[in-house]
Formats: structure tokens, sequence, C-alpha cells
């Protein structure tokens, strides 16, 4: 018999142990769904992993790609990394960014086409704003009427979806677009175009936030006060109350912070690599932000790892898919994998196994 | 003697050369999708064109394809990766594409790209459409004369001059054969969204509607009209004949493979050149599906003679007079629409209800 024991505290060694086992069993499982669906497994796994990175034809093309995907998903999940670890949870991170790209855009082309500095930064400040606001309904609808943060924020991503098709038709429409949808291409607009800092290295302004989010959460956490209530309110929200801790102030922070953060990766998105609001702007990055935050144990420096890795699946994975024919729901149902498993194996820490049966005395 | 047929010898040699890579390499082929193959509608009957291409070509052709790109930074990243790859082509199939295509064309001169329903070209890009909306007066005859509460529920996408022009040209020919008949025009928003797309069709159908028509690509409003009953729905992109012979009574099918075929061709001969087309029922670009049992003779008769005199170049769907929906005129008697005027098309003919959403 195998039973699970429940540790008296998670062990730190599986905390970091796990998230690489899961890699290793996803690359297993995944390995097996390939070689069912008729392709090669090994190429399947070369392609995904090693080509983007180190293959003389794509290499130096998409090792640069890896920052352009991870750059909004490290930034994102940074955020509700913070709230996760209160028990905050901000599941509409994609409605956020959403609102991120339109308040910042709607902000720059409410210029156009003024040639000026001060645009750039101001649009990234309507963008946090814009993406701060839309996390702000969510806070004050839990800490005045005790409404569900999940529910609420989740929803609202319908919301801003809705929004976004109905300004890239209406409101922000280019109007020398010929009538069609979505608005003038901001990365084409010197004022509002967030280009590449250094040439083909892929590392735009969202990058360079990213990175300083990641700094600055480390900090938070680990070396702040406030850090220590977030942890303290997430693992024993007694004792927190009883140090001190004003959850409502803490839920509005927590929103707050990862709301920016994804107006931020918004705003960023839109004025560099998509270039313009259009109606499907928005492909998912506030939801695979979570899997992120998961994948990198909450930890800021586990984050930017995470992104990393979940930004190789996506370039590999559309390296895989068109190269060896590997239908795209595969490829999906292999990132689903990496999640599953990290959870399944996350019971290894908090739970040690112990073989033969347990009896009582 | 000699010498000219050396000459000929090196003429043939060059030739050979430079034709060699349609010869000994296989010409590359990409198809960036906006939707999954399986999609049953618009990514279907691409998918469908790039299967002509292998058929038509063999072991001359190699294709790739990647489904489900997303429009934006990923379509960009997708056709790059094609291109560094090797392909000699690149088909980009959705409206969304336009702006990706266009830079991705300017990193890599000698690739050649064909961009559906946009309107941008480069010396290597081309841009390619369909004219849908002649497919949409014979549906708009056919759901004239079959409607009984003359009320007709159009299930709409996005307001952009394509659709507009759909519904335009679906409402004046229900109109020519039925004066008392109403369009419900509901907005979804979404190009692809099987629940959204059923719930429209519901609540049309609870309205009184009996005659469905959509600008959406699932099949979900016809198993929708199909639990209804007495509802007739018209297959949107493809033929979605297994809703025959009722609900759907017939269909606009996008025909790509033709086209495909001929570009495919092009760039083994050289001779690819950038253009803009515009292709309609006369090109078989668009085809009606076989319109079924459920539609009274005459009215089969009727449907097929009106495809006939459009293919033949007799019949505008847009033939004045035909008045904006505010009352001024648009096109005087005898007058048909310009080209220009339907590819930017932002209004409502005169009768119809409802605004455009802006």
């Amino acid at each position: 018999m195998i039973s699970l024991v429940r540790r008296p505290q998670p062990s730190r060694v599986w905390a970091w142990a796990t998230p690489i086992l899961a890699v290793l069993l996803t690359v297993i499982a995944g390995s097996l769904m390939f070689a069912a669906l008729g392709k090669d497994p090994v190429a399947a796994i070369r392609t995904i992993f090693y080509d983007p990175l180190f293959d003389p034809q794509f290499a130096g093309y998409s090792r640069p790609q890896l920052l352009v995907k991870a750059g909004p998903l490290i930034l994102i999940a940074t955020g509700l990394a913070l709230g996760f670890k209160a028990g905050v949870w901000n599941i509409g991170a994609e409605g956020q960014y959403i609102m991120g790209a339109i308040a910042g855009a709607a902000a720059g082309l409410a210029l156009y086409p003024i040639e000026a500095t001060f645009i750039f930064p101001l649009m990234v400040i309507a963008g946090a704003l814009g993406g701060w606001i839309w996390a702000m309904i969510p806070a004050i609808l839990k800490t005045r009427f005790n409404t569900n943060e999940i529910l609420v924020s989740l929803l609202l991503v319908y919301v801003a979806e809705n929004l976004l098709a109905s300004v890239a038709v209406g409101a922000l429409r280019n109007p020398e677009g010929g009538g069609f949808p979505g608005s003038r291409n901001l990365a084409q607009w010197a004022s509002s175009a967030n280009a590449e800092l250094i040439a083909d290295t892929g590392l735009h302004w969202g990058v360079v936030a990213a990175i300083i989010a990641v700094i600055f959460a480390y900090v938070l956490l680990h070396r702040h006060l406030t850090g220590v209530h977030i942890r303290l309110a997430g693992q024993a929200p007694r004792a927190a109350r009883f140090a001190g801790v004003n959850p409502n102030r803490l839920v509005v922070f927590c929103f707050a912070i990862s709301g920016a953060l994804a107006g931020l990766a918004g705003i960023f998105e839109v004025t560099g690599p998509a270039g313009q609001i259009s109606i499907d702007f928005n492909v998912g990055y506030g939801f695979t932000a979570i899997i992120v935050a998961f994948l990198g144990r909450l930890h800021p420096v586990g984050i930017l790892l995470a992104g990393l890795l979940m930004a190789l699946t996506y370039i590999g994975g559309e390296l895989a898919s068109f190269m060896l024919g590997i239908p795209a729901a595969a490829i999906q149902a292999f990132q689903g994998m990496l999640l599953f498993f990290l959870l399944a194996v996350d019971v290894l820490t908090h739970y040690s196994i112990r073989l033969g049966s347990k009896r009582l005395a | 003697m000699l010498r000219r047929t050396l000459l000929g010898a090196a003429a043939t040699t060059l030739a050979l050369s430079t034709g060699a890579f349609a010869q000994d390499e296989p010409t590359k082929v990409g198809f960036v999708y906006v939707g999954p193959v399986g999609d049953g509608g618009w990514t279907y009957e691409h998918e469908q064109g790039r299967l002509a291409v292998e058929e038509a070509f063999g072991d001359q052709v190699e294709t790739v394809f990647q489904e489900s790109v997303p429009e934006g930074a990923d379509a960009e990243r997708v056709m790059t990766q094609m291109a560094l790859s090797g392909a000699d082509l690149i088909f980009t199939t959705s409206f969304g594409y336009m702006d990706p295509t266009i830079n991705v064309a300017q990193k890599f001169p000698d690739v050649k790209f064909e961009h559906a329903t946009g309107y941008k070209t480069a010396d290597n890009v081309a841009n390619y459409s369909a004219r849908f909306y002649e497919g949409r007066m014979v549906q708009g005859h056919i759901a004239g004369k079959m409607t009984e509460t003359n009320k007709i529920g159009y299930i709409a996408s996005f307001p952009i001059p394509e659709v507009i022009r759909g519904i335009n040209a679906s409402f004046l020919a229900a109109k020519a054969v039925n004066p008392d008949v109403e369009f419900n025009v509901v907005w979804a928003f979404t190009w692809f969204d099987p629940a959204k797309e059923s719930d429209a069709a519901r609540a049309l159908i609870e309205q009184g509607a009996d005659v469905i028509l959509q600008h959406t690509d699932s099949t979900a409003p016809q198993a929708a009209a199909a639990d209804a009953g007495d509802v007739i729905t018209f297959g949107q992109a493809s033929d979605m004949s297994e809703y025959a012979p009722m609900p759907r009574v017939s269909s606009i099918i996008d025909n790509w493979g033709p086209y495909y075929v001929e570009r495919v061709g092009q760039v083994m001969e050289g001779t690819w050149e950038p253009h803009s087309i515009w292709y309609g029922i006369d090109e078989g670009m668009v085809k009606i599906g076989e319109i079924s049992d459920a539609v009274p003779e005459e009215v089969k008769a009727e449907a097929l003679a009106m495809r006939d005199a459009i293919a033949a170049g007799e019949l505008h769907p847009f033939t004045g007079p035909i008045n904006r929906q505010d009352g001024t005129e648009w096109l005087a008697e005898g007058e048909t629409a310009d080209d220009g005027t339907l590819l930017g098309m932002d209004f409502y003919v005169e009768g119809l209800t409802g605004d455009i959403p802006n």
C-alpha cells in the first residue's frame, strides 16, 4: 500500500524539484501522444524545445521572439502571483490587459498625428490606469459587497472583449482604413512606436518593464513588510488579522498591482508587436499568465523562468505544427499537460509518500 | 549548325538551371489559417484549396499549414518562421493578417505572399477576395420567396463592409420578391463562436423569424434551426450539406482551390505578379450550393437563373434605383454600384431597420 503523509512543512526541495519533474513528465506523456498521432516523438520534442534556441535556420529569429512572447506573460504573472500568494484571486488579467491597451491607445490616438516625445510615456501611464481601473471593479465589489472576486474578474474579461470589438470598429477605427476594423498602426507612428531598443534582440520596453517588475516583486515579497503581510494572509488568514493586516486593503492592493501590470502589458503589446487595436487583439496572455505564475511557484524568479519556458513551448509548438504537421490542438494539449503534471506532482511538496500500510496503534 | 546547337544547348541549360528549382526541389507553399481546419466553414474551405494544390502538383509541391493563428504579433511570427523554413509562396487567409503580411513581406523580398480579403499590395504581396454578395443575392431571393412570417433573421459578425454588403444584397433581393419582408440583424461580434451563434439563432427564431441567414462560420445556427423545426437556413462559406435538405436549403461556398492552383503554378513558372482581384460566381470563386427539395421547383429555377445571369454579367446585385437608409439617393435608375463604393460600404439601404453599430 502506498499512503500519503502530510508534511509538517512544505518541502523546500520538492517545491523546486516539482516544476522540473513536471516538465519531464510532460515530455514523456507528450511523446506518447505525438507517437499515437503517428509523428516522430523525438523530432517533435526536438522541434519544440531545441530548434527555436539552436537550429541555425530559425534560432536567429526565434530567440528574440522568446522575449517578445515571454515579456507580457512575465509582466502579468508577476502581478497575479502577489495576489495568489495572499489568497486574492484575480482571474481577469485578460480583461485588464485589453483595457490597458484600449486606454493607452486611445490616449495616444487622441493626439494623432502630433510627433512628440511625451506621447509614448503618456500612453504607458494611461495603459496602466486602464488596467488598474478595470481591476478595481472586482476589488471594490469584493471589499464593499463581499462578491466573489474570481467570478467578477473573470466575467469582466468578456465585457472587455466586447468593448474591444466595439472600439475596433467604432471609436478607434482607422479613418483611413476604408471602413475595415482596426485602429491606426501604432507601431508605425514614431511617437507611439514601442520599437526594439537594440535591433534584433526582441528587447522592447515591455520586456524591460517585465524585468523591473520581477525585481520589484522580489524586493516587495522578501524585503518588505507588505510582502510579509501578503504571505501571512495567504498561509494563515486568521493570524494575519491578529497581526494587524487589513484584509480589504490587501485585496485592493493586490488587484491594483496586478491590474496595472496587466494594463502595462497591454499597452506595450499594442504599441509594439501587435501594432494596432483590432477585434482579436487579445490572444490569451492574461489566462496563460495564470499557468506561468503557478509554474513559477509564485516566486518572481521562478516566474521569469516559467515565462521563458512557456514562450518556448509556443514558438516551438508553432514550428512543430507546420514543420511536422502536428495539429494545433495537440500542441495545446501538450501545454495543458504541463499545468496538469505540475499540479499533480505538487502533492509531493505537501505530502511524503510512505510505502506499506499505516496502522492505528 | 554546331554553333547554333551549342547555343541552343546553352540556352536549354540556362533555362534548366533557373527552372531547376521547380524540378529538383519542390515548391514550398505555406498556408496560415485563422481557425481550426475542422471548423466546417471558412478555414475548412481554405484547407480544401490547399489539398487541391497538393493534388494538382503532386511531388512538385510541398505544402505546410498552421491553423488557429491569432491575428497580430503571432501571425507575424508564424509567417516569418514559414519564410525561414524555405516557403516560396505563403497564403494568409484572414483579413487581420494584412499588416503582418506586409511587414513580413518586406523582410523576405524573394518570397511571394497572397493575402485574402484585404486591400494592401506590395511588390511581393497580392490580395484576393471573393464577391460573396453575389451569392447573397441568390440567397435573399430564396429567403424572400420562402418566408411565411415575413421575418428574416440575420446573424452578422462584425460591422465591416463585407458583412454590410451581404446584408444589403440579400435584403434587396428579398424585398424585390416580397415587399413585406423585414430583416432583423443581430451582431455577434465574432466569426466563429458556436455557443453565441446558437443563442443568436434561437433569439431570432423566438422573435418570429422563419429564415436565418448567417455571416458567421459555424454550423450552430443550422442546429438551432433544426431544433426549432420550420425554419430554413443557408450554409455559410462551406456547403454545410449535413443539414440538407432541411433546415439548410442552399449555401454559399467559397471555392479557393482553382485560384490557389493557378497562383502556385505561376510561382513555379516564374510568372507570378502581384495583383488585387475580386472574383465572383463568374470565375467560380463563389459557388451556390445545391438547392434542396425543400425549395419549390419554380423558386429553385428562378434562383438558378439569377445565378447564371450574375455569372454572365447581365445582372448586378446592386442596380438602381436604390436609396440609402436615410432616404437619400445612392444609385439612379439602371445605375450599378462601382467597386470602390462596395469595398467601403458602411451604410444600409432603404428599408432596413436598425443601426449599424459604431
